[in-house]
């Protein structure tokens, strides 16, 4: 039933309460913050913020773009497929081995000298280690070392788990097709002296330091290392087992030799290269690869023509960007541009429709 | 309102109910309530209108982040040799929209407004998008997925050309998927951090903190992802250890975000800048005013007479019980303020 207004209810925005009782206000407090008053900043996009924008872009990626791709093109690298895949090639004995191991020799030239460090890598070609399955087939825990799983592999490595009743170790495809392939770079003096200079390739210090420090470790233990891994065997497609990497050297032997680290950083992308080995700089002012003739000495173990994959080598220099990729110097160059020319239409854009707009508008 | 009118107010997309001398009903059956007519103008030109602004822009972002996030696979099964492999760490995948992105998607649907609340009170007309449905449909929607397209496109294969049979300065190996999981996951986040810092028009401290607190939590969760310590107590869980160390070092990484950011941004923010001049809806107008108005140094409006002042001290008003002619008479149900038009559209 209706009662008779009564103006000083209003004050409470709700209904009036018990008579004499003081009614609660639900009136929300008045802060900028309940209030959405919160001071702001409110920019707006204007021509003035907008066109600047575009052509600073511009100004700054040109010239970053001409200056990586500078570098880029300074930087010497040569590939050298070694495949076989041509019956004129060297290495087409290979493909279907007479004997084992099969050493095919190719030749090269180097038109212009390499200076500073030289690094020796080996490419491979559609060669999918980014599939998912081969990708899981592996296990960290056992490559660190720890002992209960060097016996009991995880379940990811199926099939590449156990074989002949014992535990892989390390287990997985990854390891399981591990690159075995030997290279040796000779240098011949000149035309009439054949004589062959081998060139010192170093084979530490090619894998990442918390790889090879951190993230790899060989079974504790104070015994031999075979000793450490017995009771284990060695994948199914390796020659020799995982300690006997490198006898010579403790440090570059089982889990934590570099080659085996190299190869278990999986790669991006179906081609992809690993870094094989360092031919470190001279101290005197030659060069570290001269120009001239070379002989590169593959022992041919790993095979790819089943799957049509290529193997090749490259011999790289680095710079402050690293190898030779000419993409981001190209690509800064023409972002660059389009940004400028963009800015250039935006602005006749916006002088043509903006003359328009202040004629036709009306201000109130 | 009575008892009689609930029907109506349940009924009606919105019911909104004002509290008053006939009971609780219709109140508490209503979506909103309160306590006098005249708040019904807040109600619809300002709260209205900014939560309608707000949930569009909530929903073309969200939409946008996840068809970014999502479709880069669908790029890179062409190189993967279509084995659904991730382009990301399975704890990035977690974490992404759980933590990475949801503050400052919800500092945007929580404190953002186009204009403040002055000037939505003064032009009415910016109440129309929202009922014409400009700001969110379907072709909103299918430019939202062209724009996410295109950024899964520059996010995938920037970072790939980048990778592509390179190195890092000390020769070691760069092109590794771990490595290329980093570089694209950094890219995403930067790319929707900037796309949301576009898309906010009120930046208040709490957006500030939301946003680029937001991005360097993300880089203080990497590292601590990627530690020692943590992945050496769980390897087979937490396996990317030591890639954000190696690899945010390389001048080639950094130069690869900058350019996928840029080349994501800018169709976007040309596009912002072009669609008020070339293409205008009234709405741009309005705003094209509003910042006139705002830029210009205030000064008396000049308002437009009205054709029949001598209306203006006019009013009727009935009521169907006795005991309500205190309260008309009071003159507080009439507003003085006249508005440039009488009434606004009344919604289909």
């Amino acid at each position: 039933m209706a009662m008779n207004y009564n103006a000083k209810d209003e004050v409470d925005g709700g209904p009036p309460g018990a008579p004499g009782g003081t009614t609660k206000t639900r009136r929300p407090d008045n802060t900028a913050f309940k209030q959405q008053r919160l001071p702001a900043w409110q920019p707006f996009l204007t021509a003035g913020t907008v066109l600047p924008t575009f052509f600073i872009i511009g100004l700054i990626f040109i010239p970053i773009g001409i200056g990586i791709f500078v570098t880029s093109n300074n930087i010497r690298e040569i590939e050298i497929d070694y495949t076989g895949i041509e019956p004129s090639s060297p290495c087409n004995k290979c493909l279907s081995p007479v004997s084992t191991p099969c050493i095919c020799t190719i030749n090269f030239t180097l038109e212009k000298s390499f200076e500073g460090n030289v690094f020796m890598y080996y490419g491979l070609s559609n060669f999918y280690q980014n599939h998912r399955r081969y990708v899981k087939s592996r296990d960290d825990s056992q490559l660190n070392g720890d002992r209960s799983a060097l016996l009991n592999p995880s379940k990811e490595c199926e099939p590449y788990r156990r074989n002949e009743d014992k535990p892989i170790a390390p287990c997985g495809a990854i390891a399981n097709s591990m690159f075995n392939d030997t290279l040796e770079l000779f240098l011949v003096a000149n035309e009439s002296d054949p004589t062959l200079t081998l060139i010192p390739l170093k084979r530490k210090g090619i894998a990442w330091w918390t790889d090879k420090n951190v993230k790899f470790r060989n079974p504790p233990g104070t015994e031999s290392l075979k000793e450490r891994f017995k009771d284990t065997t060695n994948p199914v497609n390796w020659l020799k087992p995982v300690y006997e990497l490198d006898p010579e050297d403790e440090d570059n032997n089982g889990f934590i030799n570099e080659d085996f680290i190299v190869w278990m950083r999986t790669a991006a992308l179906p081609t992809f290269r690993k870094l094989y080995r360092l031919i470190e700089r001279k101290n005197d002012l030659h060069p570290t690869l001269p120009a001239g003739r070379y002989y590169l000495n593959i022992t041919y173990n790993y095979p790819v023509h089943s799957f049509d994959g290529r193997k090749r080598m490259i011999l790289s220099t680095v710079s402050w960007m690293g190898g030779k990729n000419p993409f981001l110097g190209i690509a800064y160059i023409t972002i660059g541009s389009i940004s400028f020319l963009l800015g250039v239409v935006l602005l006749v854009i916006n002088h043509k429709y903006r003359n328009s707009n202040n004629t036709a508008d009306i201000t109130i | 309102m009575g008892a009689n009118d609930v029907s109506m107010i349940k009924a009606a997309h919105i019911g909104v109910g004002i509290s008053g001398q006939e009971g609780m009903q219709a109140m508490l059956n209503s979506d909103f309530a309160f306590s006098q007519f005249c708040y019904l103008q807040r109600l619809l030109l300002v709260h209205g209108r900014w939560s309608y602004n707000r949930m569009c822009k909530f929903l073309s972002y969200f939409f946008y982040k996840n068809f970014v996030f999502t479709l880069v696979h669908f790029w890179y099964a062409f190189f993967n040799g279509f084995s659904a492999q991730a382009v990301y760490d399975t704890w990035f995948i977690t974490c992404y929209n759980l933590i990475y992105t949801s503050l400052p998607v919800l500092g945007l649907s929580l404190f953002e407004q186009d204009v403040n609340e002055t000037w939505s009170l003064h032009f009415p007309e910016l109440y129309i998008p929202g009922q014409h449905n400009l700001y969110f449909n379907k072709k909103e929607f299918v430019k939202c997925l062209i724009h996410g397209i295109y950024s899964s496109f520059v996010l995938f294969f920037v970072p790939m050309g980048t990778i592509y049979n390179s190195e890092r300065s000390d020769g070691k190996d760069i092109s590794d998927i771990q490595t290329f999981c980093l570089i694209v996951q950094t890219s995403l986040i930067w790319m929707v951090t900037v796309q949301i810092a576009l898309k906010t028009t009120y930046w208040t401290m709490i957006s500030h903190f939301f946003i680029w607190g937001s991005l360097g939590f993300y880089f203080c969760i990497l590292f601590f992802l990627y530690s020692d310590g943590l992945c050496l107590m769980f390897p087979s869980i937490f396996q990317f250890l030591g890639v954000a160390r190696n690899t945010m070092n390389q001048s080639q990484i950094w130069l690869s975000l900058i350019l996928s950011v840029i080349l994501c941004v800018i169709p976007a923010f040309g596009y912002q800048f072009l669609q008020p001049l070339v293409w205008p809806v009234n709405v741009d107008k309005v705003f094209d005013r509003i910042n006139h108005c705002k830029t210009r140094p205030p000064q008396v409006r000049v308002r437009t007479k009205l054709k029949h002042p001598s209306l203006r001290r006019s009013a009727y008003a009935f009521s169907h019980k006795q005991g309500f002619g205190a309260l008309i008479t009071s003159g507080k149900t009439t507003k003085t303020k006249p508005n440039k038009k009488n009434s606004f559209p009344v919604k289909k």
